[in-house]
């Protein structure tokens, strides 16, 4: 069976800098691909990458092929057929990810009807909010009344991140895309989102590009990963050997930094 | 600061150079006017209304002066009165503008409205109003009058930039390394802040120039024999269908010297924006 | 021997809600305490507090026995020889108009400290492990990491007995990280430290107490042994419990 994301010796390079170089990974349909890397390693442009959504002084050289689709060089109206549809995002900060003007329900029934006009089905109020209360549902959001007409800063930052989710779900995409999606939050609510993120790609059965520079957190999300610096691909395997057994003495660097603080926390310094 | 040579990005700015030849020609010419012009400026010295021609390279006026002496004169009021009404104007504007960003809660929003009120007059009609209010029109009092004028708006930008720079963690830095807040005045606030003021400043520099010829064309601005710009424009209002370079030349030097101006503020704003970016 | 005791702090900012309530602990000299809570938890206006910044509405702070008079200009000068701070962002802590050298003895010359400030300066900038061309030049020339390391100089510079630390480490990536806490644990060998932080994993690796802050209230606090081996407020539980953790190595 062919992979839902191939990316192949995708290189991103401004005039005078090349950000991302020759990286080439794959994302079978389904699975947890976890994406770890410092600042300046490229992780966040390859997220863009895909979307299609780089700057236009950054130009990529390479193949990404998504469900079939080339990316790469594709024209603004194919690539505006696969996001949300394909490929959906989440991305770190909440507050600026949302419409700080817009209700939330609002804004989760946006992508709401362009899905069911994309299926050719009626796209009346109660369809809508219908579906939008289902979202809720699903990203375990209690008190859907209140949420639907509640404005981003009038809920919490996890409850944020939760909408972010619910509207990346709202097209029912295949690859959900998720970029330090708990690195603003507190660490009690990082659990949940976590564990929400897991169990949603389970029951959705959605691939998931999960990127983050916590090692601990990919390690509790993802089944394989790739280690990212420089732009270039360090090392690529099961999340469990990369985070045990490091072959790349840049991996073990951060695999030994991470130890570091998971051992502070057992007691031993 | 943006004088560190690893700072300045390597940039061929053609506007930069271009303004400095524009404005540096007028400049030139203003200063020149002090130590020699083709002829004495209130001497009748040709035919009346004379087309440009070799002895009065931009002709002469309807009284017979020559009108090239006049434009260089106008050329030092022009930059005289600009220079002399932004230095009031960010004196006036500066102090202000830091006070009001220190200011508690209440005093600042005052002080806010304020700024908007005063920037919602024309430049001109508050420098009308204090001209009205010296009760004789002067050198000193256009230059008075420009500068009141302009100083609410750079009191607003300083208030802003300000209350961002106060929201920087080195000025809790600086106050933690026991630093006086005069001190932080001075050496934190004002050094980050003068670069984009200074682009601001620039283009103040453009409009109290316009202003000032406004002000001489309603007859309220420095009286003769200083010889302004907008005096020249409006003396040759009459003569515009039969002589019309009494119009044109004084009308051309505006224009030159306030685009070049612009141009000037823009690359200075291109030259302090990649660097100031930081990381 | 305490350097520092708090005593029933409470404070709020104008008539808001109470930010911090009837918050108690001692700093031993020679110590590192940690000061761990979350958003929302006070401890920023904590900090804000023991660095005189502003002034506790109820309760005090002492420091070397004698209470702390934010209002006392004297007083102050005097304090803030004695006590210094790093900040969080790197990027935000360095007046970018300002070379190095400028940055790391300004201290020296608010505080009128006596001494040759360059040498003093070298010093500093030597201990945090930067060469001494650093001094030329400007903070945008330089790493996060790098740019924390000049605010620990800076912070170091006047030989405080007292350094406090405000998530000095939590911009920084792993890597980085990691070097700067081992400069923490050198530089703390030799003076007693504060650490106010979210993340439980630097505390515990830098810190020999700790005072785990919950809204305003200090849920618990002690040795860092005892409460990572028994936490005893459900909070602390939790808090520990959704550290997420590496991979068991088999």
């Amino acid at each position: 069976m062919s992979n839902l994301l191939t990316v192949n010796n995708l290189t991103l390079a401004t005039a005078d800098k090349v950000l991302v170089e020759v990286l080439s990974f794959s994302i079978a349909h389904g699975e947890r691909f976890g994406l770890i890397g410092e600042s300046g390693s490229g992780k966040s442009l390859t997220s863009l990458a895909i979307l299609g959504l780089l700057p236009p002084a950054i130009r990529p050289m390479g193949s990404i092929t998504l469900e079939g689709e080339e990316i790469v060089g594709a024209p603004e109206r194919l690539l505006g057929g696969l996001r949300g549809s394909v490929v959906a995002s989440v991305f770190q900060e909440p507050l600026t990810a949302l419409d700080p003007l817009m209700p939330l329900g609002r804004q989760i029934a946006g992508p709401v009807r362009r899905r069911l006009q994309r299926e050719g089905r009626d796209r009346d109020r109660a369809t809508v909010k219908g579906e939008v209360h289902d979202l809720l549902d699903q990203v375990r959001l209690p008190d859907p009344k209140r949420l639907y007409g509640s404005y981003p800063h009038e809920v919490s930052g996890g409850q944020r991140q939760r909408v972010a989710i619910a509207m990346g779900l709202a097209c029912q995409p295949r690859l959900l895309i998720a970029d330090e999606p708990t690195t603003a939050l507190d660490v009690t609510t990082q659990v949940e989102i976590i564990r929400l993120i897991n169990t949603l790609v389970e029951e959705l059965d959605i691939a998931l590009l999960f990127i983050s520079h916590d090692l601990a957190v990919v390690g509790q999300v993802a089944e394989r990963v790739m280690v990212m610096r420089h732009g270039r691909a360090i090392e690529t395997g099961d999340t469990q050997q990369v985070l045990t057994r490091p072959q790349d003495d840049y991996t073990r660097n951060l695999v030994t930094a991470a130890r570091r603080f998971d051992d502070a926390l057992e007691g031993q310094k | 600061m943006s004088s560190d040579p690893h700072h300045t990005p390597k940039r061929k700015n053609i506007t930069f150079w271009l303004s400095l030849v524009l404005v540096g020609g007028i400049a030139l010419a203003g200063v020149l006017s002090f130590f020699w012009t083709p002829y004495a400026l209130s001497d009748m010295v040709g035919g009346r209304l004379e087309a440009p021609n070799a002895t009065h390279w931009a002709g002469t006026d309807r009284l017979g002066r020559d009108v090239f002496t006049q434009l260089m004169v106008g050329a030092r009021i022009a930059l005289i009165v600009g220079l002399g009404a932004v230095a009031i104007g960010a004196a006036i504007g500066v102090t202000t503008g830091i006070l009001a960003a220190f200011a508690t809660r209440f005093l600042d929003d005052a002080l806010a409205a304020f700024f908007d009120i005063l920037i919602a007059f024309p430049t001109l009609l508050v420098a009308m109003l204090v001209v009205a209010a010296r009760e004789e029109s002067s050198l000193d009092t256009a230059i008075l009058a420009l500068g009141i004028g302009l100083s609410p708006i750079v009191g607003r930008i300083t208030r802003i930039l300000t209350k961002q720079v106060l929201g920087q963690d080195y000025i809790t830095a600086a106050r933690v390394s026991g630093t006086s807040w005069l001190s932080i005045v001075f050496w934190h606030i004002l050094p980050n802040i003068v670069p984009f003021l200074a682009v601001n400043l620039a283009l103040q520099f453009g409009l109290a120039v316009m202003a000032e010829a406004s002000l001489s064309y309603l007859g309220l601005g420095a009286p003769p024999p200083n010889a302004s710009w907008g005096r020249m424009l409006q003396e040759a209002q009459g003569t515009v269908y039969t002589a019309p370079w009494g119009a044109i030349f004084p009308g051309l030097a505006l224009f030159v010297l306030v685009i070049g101006i612009n141009l000037m503020a823009d690359g200075l704003r291109d030259s302090f924006d990649p660097s100031k970016r930081g990381v | 021997m305490t350097l520092m005791t708090v005593e029933n702090v409470g404070f709020s900012y104008g008539t808001g809600q109470r930010v911090l309530k009837d918050i108690s602990f001692t700093v031993p000299r020679g110590s590192n305490v940690g000061l761990v809570g979350e958003s929302g938890s006070g401890k920023s206006t904590l900090l804000r507090l023991l660095l005189g910044l502003e002034s506790p509405q109820s309760g005090r702070i002492l420091f070397d026995g004698k209470p702390l008079e934010a209002k006392n200009a004297r007083y102050m000068r005097d304090y803030r020889k004695c006590v210094q701070a790093v900040f969080q962002d790197p990027y935000s802590s360095l007046n970018p108009a300002h070379h190095i050298r400028r940055i790391v003895t300004e201290p020296l010359r608010s505080l009128n400290v006596p001494g040759d400030h360059l040498e003093m300066a070298r010093d500093a900038i030597a201990a945090v492990g930067l060469s001494p061309d650093t001094l030329g030049r400007y903070p945008h020339q330089f790493s996060g990491g790098q740019r924390q390391r000049i605010a620990i100089a800076r912070a170091i510079v006047a030989r405080p007995e007292l350094v406090l630390a405000d998530e000095a480490v939590s911009a920084l990536d792993l890597s980085t990280r990691v070097r700067v806490v081992d400069l923490f644990e050198e530089i703390s060998e030799r003076m007693t430290m504060i650490f106010v932080s979210h993340d439980m994993g630097v505390v515990a690796a830098l810190c020999d107490r700790i005072v785990v802050l919950d809204r305003g209230h200090i849920v618990e606090a002690g040795e860092t042994e005892t409460i990572l081996k028994d936490p005893q407020h459900p909070y602390t539980r939790s808090l520990l419990a959704s550290i997420p953790r590496m991979p068991a190595t088999t």
